[in-house]
């Protein structure tokens, strides 16, 4: 029986072996390597790829890319949990409505999704259209951090409003009766009730889009232009315009390692130690 | 006791269709009061309703004679026990049992003594740091009642608090919750469906069903004097028996006539009459008022309960005797026994 059951396995195994565990150890191969990998007799390791990370250029890549997915992170938990929250609370009826209109968008291709903000922003876009109409000077909207931080809450924020509101739906309702019964107020209820019980949700909201965030590409070279890089942009550069594959496999090997830390951390104010939100996904 | 501490006038709630309909019932000081009905007959809606969970559509509602119609649940001197019991999750047992205190701001030395205190209470010493999901179905319903009784509640309202242990078990809660309100000397009202818990810790039972009240009184009187067939059938086990009242104290049923020591009924009047099986007693054919035979008999442990088909109707009958299946037998009972309902109410 076991036996079978360890059988019916082994096509997954073998998946996650060719298209998870190959490529990490390529990548890997090529960020301690000069040159090409392909053949065994010339290989040569070293460690200047990692070291060159270092450099104080890339570390501010690394810096820059880290705040501007902490900004976005942030703007997404501002504006998700007050929305989860309410969708929480409608009629159940309506609730499944609202929530498609919030998952509709995502069934477009994000690449659209971010060029339909470059017509929006852009010095020829809606917005800029509407201010000279009204007899304002155009205004400097695309290329810059801020376009950035737009794409990427608009592009994210549902990664954030889904767990949350998942946890917050899932949680007994007698225990927010329980707590106005011991005679705490909405605030305080709010306070110590409902916002513990849905951390493990916001953390893994937290975590669905700092992820992206920081290793976006797309977005900060289609909203940013090409005036700062990126860790994402980085590696693209790297891989596809410089042509070293050595150097940006370094790359991505280090913005993996920070992620894995990242989420470490967050791990550790799991008060729930199953970690319910994150088993959402 | 005496005080009035809880009125209910006229109360009634609509969701899409009527669920209690003009109750009116009053809960005195240091009473132990238990609603009683089968599922949806509206008590647990009246707990919410005591509670604050819940508005009645209709009617008033006082605490210690004011109105507390629109008072949410946070300002009421009510506390719940709920039925599943709703400890918080992300908070040790400590913390569970502080938390109404923690909200007044009472200092830490005091919440420490009276978590103490409670703990004591409820028999669970030194559970203080252990975590909510350690602890047995028991032991939760214990601390839920813990965390209630903390904030000195005037009025402590459980919801089916039991329902969800094992019969030992409830039997053993049955009496601690009893002797728990003796101690602290607090109004209980207390939900239930299952009559015999009812009839065990209650001071006065409220019988509800369709969202109305049936029947209130001490247990003694709900269980011999029920008022109505609903009562008499969902109290306990009952053969209730067309009859016709012939004069004060003479009663006819089954084509015979009986003393009884009911009166104040019209002439002639067609009632029921209730005889509780544990009350009649088994004789050979010939020297029972009625005559049948058994068709059935089961073992339920404490006694036999059997079902003797006197003709017209069968007829329940508990006796620690086992008389078998095809069996003839007498029935017989005393004036006493013969309970007597109106039809109407």
């Amino acid at each position: 029986m076991n036996k079978k059951q360890k059988f019916f396995a082994y096509p997954y195994v073998v998946w996650m072996f060719i298209f998870i565990v190959l490529p990490i150890v390529l990548v890997f191969l090529y960020s301690i390597t000069t040159k090409e990998v392909n053949n065994i007799k010339t290989i040569n390791f070293t460690l200047n790829n990692y070291k060159l990370f270092f450099d104080p250029l890339y570390i501010g890549v690394t810096i820059r890319s880290i705040n501007l997915a902490l900004v976005s992170t942030i703007f997404c938990l501002v504006l998700g949990y007050p929305i989860a929250f309410i969708i929480s609370k409608i009629n159940i009826k309506h609730r499944n409505t609202v929530l498609l209109l919030f998952i509709l968008p995502m069934w477009m291709n994000m690449l659209l999704r971010t060029y339909a903000w470059m017509t929006i922003l852009g010095n020829n876009g809606i917005i800029n259209n509407f201010l000279n109409m009204l007899g304002f000077p155009s205004l400097r909207l695309l290329y810059n951090n801020s376009a950035i931080i737009i794409g990427m809450v608009y592009n994210f924020l549902p990664f954030m409003v889904l767990p949350i509101y998942t946890a917050l739906s899932k949680m007994d309702q007698h225990l927010v009766e329980a707590s106005h019964d011991l005679g705490a107020d909405n605030r305080t209820t709010f306070l110590r009730v409902i916002l513990p019980l849905s951390l493990p949700g916001v953390i893994s909201g937290i975590i669905m889009v700092f992820m992206p965030a920081v290793s976006s590409f797309v977005i900060p070279r289609l909203l940013g232009g090409n005036r700062s890089l990126y860790i994402g942009t980085l590696i693209e550069n790297l891989f596809l315009v410089t042509g070293d594959w050595n150097f940006g496999s370094a790359v991505a090997i280090m913005m993996m390692l920070i992620i894995l830390v990242s989420m470490s951390i967050l791990n550790r104010f799991d008060v729930d130690k199953e970690g319910g939100g994150s088993n959402l996904w | 006791m005496g005080n009035k501490i809880i009125e209910l006038k006229n109360i009634s709630k609509d969701y899409d269709v009527r669920v209690l309909n003009k109750i009116n019932l009053y809960v005195n000081e240091n009473e132990f009061l238990t609603l009683l009905g089968p599922s949806g007959c509206g008590k647990t809606t009246t707990l919410r309703i005591l509670g604050g969970f819940e508005f009645p559509t209709e009617g008033d509602l006082f605490f210690e004679g004011k109105n507390i119609n629109n008072v949410p649940p946070h300002k009421r001197q009510i506390n719940t026990v709920f039925q599943k019991y709703a400890l918080f999750p992300h908070l040790n047992i400590y913390e569970n049992i502080a938390f109404g205190l923690r909200i007044k701001k009472t200092s830490d030395a005091i919440i420490k003594e009276e978590v103490k205190k409670m703990l004591k209470l409820v028999n669970l010493e030194g559970f203080e740091s252990r975590n909510i999901d350690s602890l047995s179905g028991g032991q939760q319903q214990r601390i839920a009642i813990a965390r209630a009784l903390i904030n000195k509640p005037k009025v402590l309202l459980l919801d089916e608090p039991l329902g969800a242990l094992d019969l030992k078990l409830r039997k053993e809660m049955q009496l601690e919750l009893k002797h728990m309100q003796r101690e602290v000397g607090i109004t209980f009202v207390y939900v239930t469906h299952d009559q015999e818990e009812a009839l065990t810790m209650s001071d006065t039972v409220v019988v509800m069903n369709h969202g109305e009240i049936q029947q209130i009184g001490t247990p003694v009187d709900i269980y011999n004097e029920p008022e109505n067939a609903f009562v008499a059938d969902f109290i306990g086990e009952s053969n209730i028996i067309d009859g016709v009242m012939n004069e004060d104290y003479l009663v006819t049923f089954l084509g015979r006539t009986f003393k009884c020591v009911d009166y104040g009924f019209n002439k002639n009047e067609s009632i029921h009459v209730v005889l509780r099986p544990e009350d009649i007693v088994m004789v050979p054919e010939k020297e029972g008022y009625l005559k049948g035979t058994v068709t059935s008999t089961i073992f339920k442990g404490v006694h036999y309960e059997m079902i003797v088909n006197v003709g017209a109707l069968d007829i329940l009958v508990q006796s620690t005797y086992q008389s078998p299946v095809g069996d003839r037998v007498g029935l017989k009972f005393t004036p006493e026994d013969i309970h007597i309902m109106s039809k109407e109410a």
